[in-house]
């Protein structure tokens, strides 16, 4: 028997402006500021928070054991429920989805969502190339692990070479628009991009995410707690479906350019949400992009684009602001990655697109977005659409 | 097998003012909403999740809340001779903090619940809870702790105007090492004593019939035991690859280098390895390659035993040969 879930809704979103270097901040400021954002946003305080939910990277990033627990004074948590998740670099996503769901459940009123990284308090190339006892420990990073599979979506799409760099000078000029960005790069051009070092060839710098120290809070509320809000004045994004879904990350079989479980989780989303046709239904996308090639790559397992077709999209233009589907209106990951919290800003971004509270960012009339995440070996995907409209 | 790094923390304004004072030889304490003072200072209050407002001296003296006597120090603690580790409640604090008592001569008998200890600080201080060296039962007296008892790997390092006592404290680095032995399961075994016999063994998945190499002695896919050895030999494909340009700490190769997947011939999943024996511009995919194995008294059981592999100069690959496994 399945029950009917409780509405939920994304109540308040708060942010840090995102940093190479946080030197002024313990890791415990960085998320008070981003929870003190947040609540501010929602016209809330820590005592109507029921419960709190931190997500964040692998603890060698920073090499905290369990910082949840220290953070407990930080975040309001003490006396409450207080949990952990951990999905590697989707982890942001799935936070705000465990979050979404112990409302959706009736199990609280009013759930907070931390998520952070501070990158420069360790490096998390080095985190991220820890070598096993049985395999040869040329894998340099994530740009390692991902660059030979986007070589792989090159010749498999046959998709121009210069796509990456569009991709790359479209988000970091929407990240000029967004105060909260990292990068702050309003002149790039695709000659500057393309002129850029080979880091991980075929990856270039410019193509590349920034290493950020930031965090995100988001606030959802069930529907009493929405109403109330939106009596107060103050605007809603409405949680129309979530979905998550995990495969290995390595086995015979495994599509690492389209994978199984990616298109799985966005069956599942669409369904869940009565969408049949997301390029049609959908006003704008986060999507986790911490590669620029990744953006193509995503529409397609998305079903925003046929599998080899999402590039076209891009060349097109059709995932600028005013575009079929603007895609990373924020910057995304491209622009500002505090790894554990990337995933949370893209969920955040969604809902204050649909709460038309994105500013110089903002997409016009959007009603309906998603935010996507994924981590580990393109093997953690959690993703939520959410509309300003219940 | 070993991992380590130096974190660099950013202290923030309260722990930050907690680690000046403690370069300056003060101990500093927080009030709480609620009155009592917290000693090492909370960053947000506990009850009402404010930061505090303005720090103050506690201490330095205090007295033993609770102990445990510690036979055999570990690498990385406070003394590298017998001492307890103590909860001690300064003099004008409510909460007390950990730290290592050094009860001298007396051993564990000289430590108990209620007696008095003071601070012994280090003489180079940076900004660090290492600041304090240890407590002990007595008042301080000059010089009272043997720099060599004191383990020099874990005495912080800190700029120069910090050590100065010139500049707050806002950083501090914290080494974290871990060293640890991986006990190979049989499977990962079975490849590794044949890397040393120079030869690859796999596994097949009795489910899907795939072949695994190297074999973490179950199937990912079908979470079923890959008993069913199989060899296979040492040329492959290179079904994709990247050009690594970019250095990072602790990297075993130096860049650039092309890192790419290597699908042996009768495997069904590829692996990473380094292609050496040619211009990196060269290497492409379909590429045929073979295994440089190291010299023969340097075969073991580790997965350097190949060195890397080489262009073979068989004719390419068909893409459709090796395209399902991108």
């Amino acid at each position: 028997m399945t029950r009917q879930p409780v509405a939920a809704a994304v109540l308040g979103v708060g942010q840090t402006r995102h940093r190479s270097k946080r030197t002024d901040v313990s890791i415990a400021g960085l998320c008070r500021e981003a929870v003190d954002r947040a609540l501010a946003d929602a016209g809330l305080t820590m005592s109507d928070i029921d419960a709190v939910v931190v997500g964040k990277a692998p603890d060698l990033f920073e090499g905290v054991m369990m910082p949840e627990l220290y953070l407990a004074d930080a975040l309001g948590a003490v006396g409450k429920p207080l949990l952990r998740v951990h999905t590697a670099g989707s982890v942001g996503g799935a936070t705000g989805i465990v979050t979404a769901n112990l409302v959706q459940a009736g199990v609280h009123r009013r759930v907070l969502a931390v998520a952070f990284e501070k990158q420069s308090e360790s490096n998390a190339m080095w985190a991220l190339s820890i070598a096993h006892p049985f395999s040869t420990a040329v894998v340099a990073g994530a740009g390692g692990y991902f660059a030979p599979h986007i070589r792989a979506y090159i010749r498999r799409s046959g998709a121009p070479s210069h796509i990456g760099a569009m991709v790359a000078v479209k988000d970091r000029r929407n990240g000029a628009r967004n105060p909260f960005a990292h990068l702050q790069q309003a002149d790039i051009t695709l000659e500057k991009v393309l002129a850029s070092p080979l880091l991980w060839d075929p990856v270039r710098y410019d193509e590349t995410c920034p290493s950020s120290d930031g965090a995100c809070a988001v606030i959802i509320g069930d529907s009493d707690a929405a109403q109330a809000s939106q009596a107060g004045g103050r605007p809603v994004a409405w949680i129309r479906a979530t979905a998550m879904r995990t495969e290995p990350t390595m086995f015979a079989g495994k599509d690492p350019v389209n994978p199984a479980a990616g298109l799985a989780a966005a069956a599942d989303l669409w369904r869940k949400a009565g969408i049949t046709s997301p390029i049609d239904e959908v006003d704008v996308a986060e999507i986790y992009v911490p590669f620029s090639w990744y953006e193509p790559m995503w529409l397609e397992n998305l079903g925003f684009a046929a599998p080899g077709e999402g590039w076209r999209l891009t060349e097109a233009g059709e995932t600028e602001i005013g575009g079929r589907i603007p895609v990373n209106p924020s910057g995304g990951v491209l622009s500002s990655n505090p790894i554990g919290a990337s995933g949370l800003l893209r969920f955040a971004e969604a809902a204050l697109q649909v709460m038309g509270k994105a500013g110089a960012h903002q997409v016009p009339g959007a009603r309906t977005a998603l935010g996507h995440a994924y981590g580990g070996g393109s093997q953690y995907f959690s993703m939520w659409v959410v509309s300003s409209t219940p | 097998m070993e991992i380590a790094f130096d974190y660099t923390r950013s202290l923030g304004p309260v722990l930050g003012q907690f680690m000046t004072g403690l370069r300056d030889q003060r101990i500093l304490g927080a009030r709480a909403a609620d009155g009592r003072v917290h000693a090492p200072p909370f960053e947000y209050d506990p009850v009402t999740a404010s930061p505090p407002g303005e720090l103050f001296e506690v201490g330095p003296a205090g007295t033993v809340v609770s102990w445990t006597w510690l036979p055999e120090p570990l690498d990385g603690q406070p003394l590298n001779r017998p001492f307890g580790w103590a909860l001690i409640r300064l003099d004008g604090a409510d909460t007390a903090m950990l730290h290592a008592v050094d009860p001298g001569p007396a051993g564990p008998a000289g430590l108990r619940t209620g007696m008095r200890v003071w601070p012994r600080w280090a003489p180079d201080r940076v900004g660090s809870i290492r600041d304090i060296t240890c407590f002990a039962p007595d008042a301080p007296a000059p010089a009272a702790v043997d720099p060599a008892a004191v383990d020099p790997a874990v005495v912080d390092t800190a700029p120069d105007a910090v050590a100065d006592g010139t500049a707050p404290v806002t950083m501090t680095i914290t080494p974290v090492r871990l060293r640890y032995l991986h006990t190979a399961s049989p499977a990962e075994s079975a490849y590794l004593r044949g890397l040393a016999e120079g030869r690859l063994l796999g596994q097949r998945c009795p489910a899907c019939g795939q072949v695994y190499i190297p074999s973490r002695g179950t199937c990912p896919a079908d979470g079923v035991p890959t008993d069913t050895e199989v060899e296979l030999p040492d040329t492959g494909t290179i079904t994709t690859f990247s050009v690594v340009n970019v250095g990072y700490p602790g990297q075993q190769v130096t860049p650039p280098y092309v890192a790419a997947a290597v699908l042996l011939d009768g495997a069904d999943i590829a692996f990473q390895h380094l292609i050496l024996g040619c211009d990196p511009a060269d290497v492409h995919m379909g590429m045929r390659v073979r295994a440089a194995w190291r010299p023969r008294a340097e075969w073991a059981r580790h997965a350097d035993t190949i060195s890397h592999f080489t262009p073979s100069g068989e004719p390419d690959a068909p893409y459709e040969s090796y395209a399902r496994h991108l």
